[in-house]
């Protein structure tokens, strides 16, 4: 049984704002069931006494200086926003009115 | 929508209920740049020119964390004395609202950066710790402005306006344990946290900490318990609480409104409450009870903190004097009262005597005129007391100036009055107002001898050895010079005039 559905890849793509294809539902679908059927492997052989791991490589303390670096301007910021009012990103409704 | 609440008055709420309380302060830090990126963390900037592809979540852009905020954050936990993790994470807090750009804030969750600390705070003369739970590091939020609707408020609104500037800004959250058996002085003791905690925060340099422009910002969490008891009621969370006036009176208002319910009966809704300052009560937010999941988790974007003992113990080494300490050092140096002392404090005036003290000005000069007048100038235009346009060394000047006879305690308060009122400093506005006091021996005696001949009773009974008849004659001679005259001086020639020694 497949653990990810065309209708989840949908919902999944109008999350992220991606305009999908009827085709490429299907596409994307069957791939990252693949992917998770993959991950799924882990439980597997994960052991009680084999501690969760969160990074693949065993680094810590990668920092860097406070430093300014270039931002964008606000055209190139806004360039990719759906709708734009006073130079701010412009946002759907939040919350309904108060019960 | 008012629930209005119904209050029982603050007395009769204590001889009934204990209040516990629990303080989250978030702090931003004044690093340059952002949390994980380069962008700028100015106040104030044209919205959305502050942000770049990491901040603004864009697609294969990686966060990596600022060296100087994880540096700070060790400081404040430092100064908290806390105990610094050997090793922990940042996390994932998932939740879907337009304030993030990501639908998460990188945040931490169970490995916070500092643990287990406190902070002792001064009230009323006692002396009551605090214990700090945990201080952590997190990134700041956008701000978002709600178009449509009636009040500008998120409910009824058509949508909403971001700018994501502030996304990203580091950001330190520092949380007390629960603090039980304040008593009555929970409101005080509250806001005497909060006081201290940004001293702490000016110390080490780490933060502007200007409530009014969010830099630093408050969370009350208040419950009530039946006196007698030892099981600790339901809390509620109040946040907004922008100054330190309001966290003073978010706890009052809370424990009012509590205390209200509980004595009626009812029962305390675990909720979000928000503080609304113009009437200093608090109104229902989102329930709790429905909070969601935020599904944290270990953030893999980023890498674990393991910060070395042997820097730790370096910035340990060179932690300023703490603020607690430095005003007990500063209380024996200026010889002042504990009292006096709690209300330079209180009125944000430590600094800025000690600045005109450094200026020159003897200690006691430089709380007069900071405690005296320009508070009272302060308070009457609601101006915090450092942000008056005079600087400590122009108070230095003015005690300087009295000091030398050149004015005296009235024309001083015309100069700082004509300071304030931006016509100069003080050697200019004695200049351009004439403010010098009579020094002219001639033109002195001059005036002397009119207030002599117009107050001839008067200066019959000082001949007649009532010395404390004088006083009517100095006044005499002040309002005759406008108060330009050196008042000491009058008083020694009137006394020589009429032939009395003292």
């Amino acid at each position: 049984m497949s653990a990810i559905t065309r209708d989840e890849v949908a919902h999944l793509a109008r999350l992220s704002r991606l305009a999908l294809a009827d085709d490429e539902l299907d596409h994307f679908a069957a791939q990252l069931d693949q992917i998770v059927g993959a991950v799924a492997r882990v439980s597997e052989v994960a052991a009680d006494d084999i501690p969760p791991s969160s990074h693949a490589l065993p680094l810590t303390n990668v920092f860097r200086p406070d430093e300014l670096r270039p931002s964008l301007t606000p055209q190139e910021a806004l360039s990719g926003a759906p709708a734009v009012e006073e130079d701010r990103f412009r946002v759907p409704r939040i919350l309904g009115e108060e019960a | 929508m008012a629930d209005t609440a119904t209050l029982m008055p603050y007395d009769e709420a204590l001889e009934r209920f204990e209040p516990v309380l629990g303080l989250e302060t978030h702090v931003e830090l004044g690093t340059e740049s952002k949390m994980f990126c380069g962008c700028p963390t100015t106040f104030g900037a044209p919205p959305n020119t502050h942000v770049c592809p990491v901040c603004l979540a864009l697609p294969g852009s990686l966060p990596v964390a600022n060296e100087k905020a994880i540096e700070s954050t060790i400081r404040i936990g430092l100064a908290l004395n806390c105990t610094i993790a050997s090793w922990c994470r940042f996390a994932r807090k998932n939740y879907f609202y337009p304030d993030m750009p990501k639908n998460y804030q990188i945040s931490q969750y169970d490995e916070p950066l500092c643990t287990d600390g406190y902070l002792d705070v001064e009230v009323d003369g006692r002396t009551i710790r605090v214990e700090i739970e945990r201080v952590h590091l997190e990134e700041d939020t956008g701000k978002s402005t709600h178009v449509g609707g009636a009040t500008g408020r998120i409910h009824g609104a058509d949508y909403s306006i971001v700018d994501y500037n502030r996304a990203g800004i580091p950001l330190v959250e520092i949380v007390t344990k629960p603090i039980a058996g304040t008593d009555r002085l929970a409101p005080e003791v509250a806001r005497a946290y909060v006081t201290e905690l940004r001293e702490v925060m000016r110390s080490l340099g780490v933060s502007d900490v200007r409530m009014e422009q969010g830099s630093m910002r408050c969370d009350v969490n208040v419950s009530l318990m039946p006196r007698g008891s030892s099981e600790w009621g339901t809390r509620t969370e109040t946040k907004n609480v922008n100054s330190l006036r309001s966290v003073e009176r978010a706890v009052r208002g809370e424990i009012e409104r509590q205390a209200a319910i509980l004595a009626d009966g009812g029962r305390i809704i675990q909720e979000t409450r928000h503080f609304h300052e113009d009437t200093g009560q608090t109104t229902s937010g989102r329930s709790k009870e429905e909070a969601q999941d935020y599904r944290y988790f270990p953030e893999p974007d980023l890498l674990p903190i393991a910060p070395d003992p042997e820097w730790v113990e370096t910035l340990r080494a060179a932690l300023p004097e703490l603020p607690s300490v430095r005003r007990k050092r500063l209380q024996r140096e200026w010889g002042v009262s504990d009292l006096d002392m709690e209300a330079m404090h209180n009125a944000d005036a430590i600094d800025l005597v000690e600045a005109t003290v450094s200026a020159g000005a003897p200690p006691a000069d430089a709380r007069k005129w900071w405690m005296g007048e320009l508070a009272r100038r302060a308070n009457e235009s609601a101006t915090p007391l450092a942000d008056l346009p005079i600087t400590p060394e122009q108070v230095a000047r003015v005690t300087a100036l009295v000091a030398s006879g050149a004015l005296n305690d009235k024309l001083a308060r015309q100069v700082l009055e004509g300071v304030l009122a931006g016509e100069g400093g003080p050697d200019e506005v004695v200049e351009r107002r004439g403010l010098r006091i009579v020094n002219d021996e001639g033109e002195l005696a001059a005036l002397i001898d009119q207030v002599l001949a117009d107050n001839a009773d008067a200066a019959e009974k000082v001949r007649g050895g009532k010395i404390a008849a004088v006083g009517a004659l100095v006044g005499g001679v002040m309002k005759a010079s406008r108060g330009k005259a050196d008042a000491g001086r009058a008083r020694e020639l009137i006394l020589q005039k009429l032939g009395v020694e003292e």
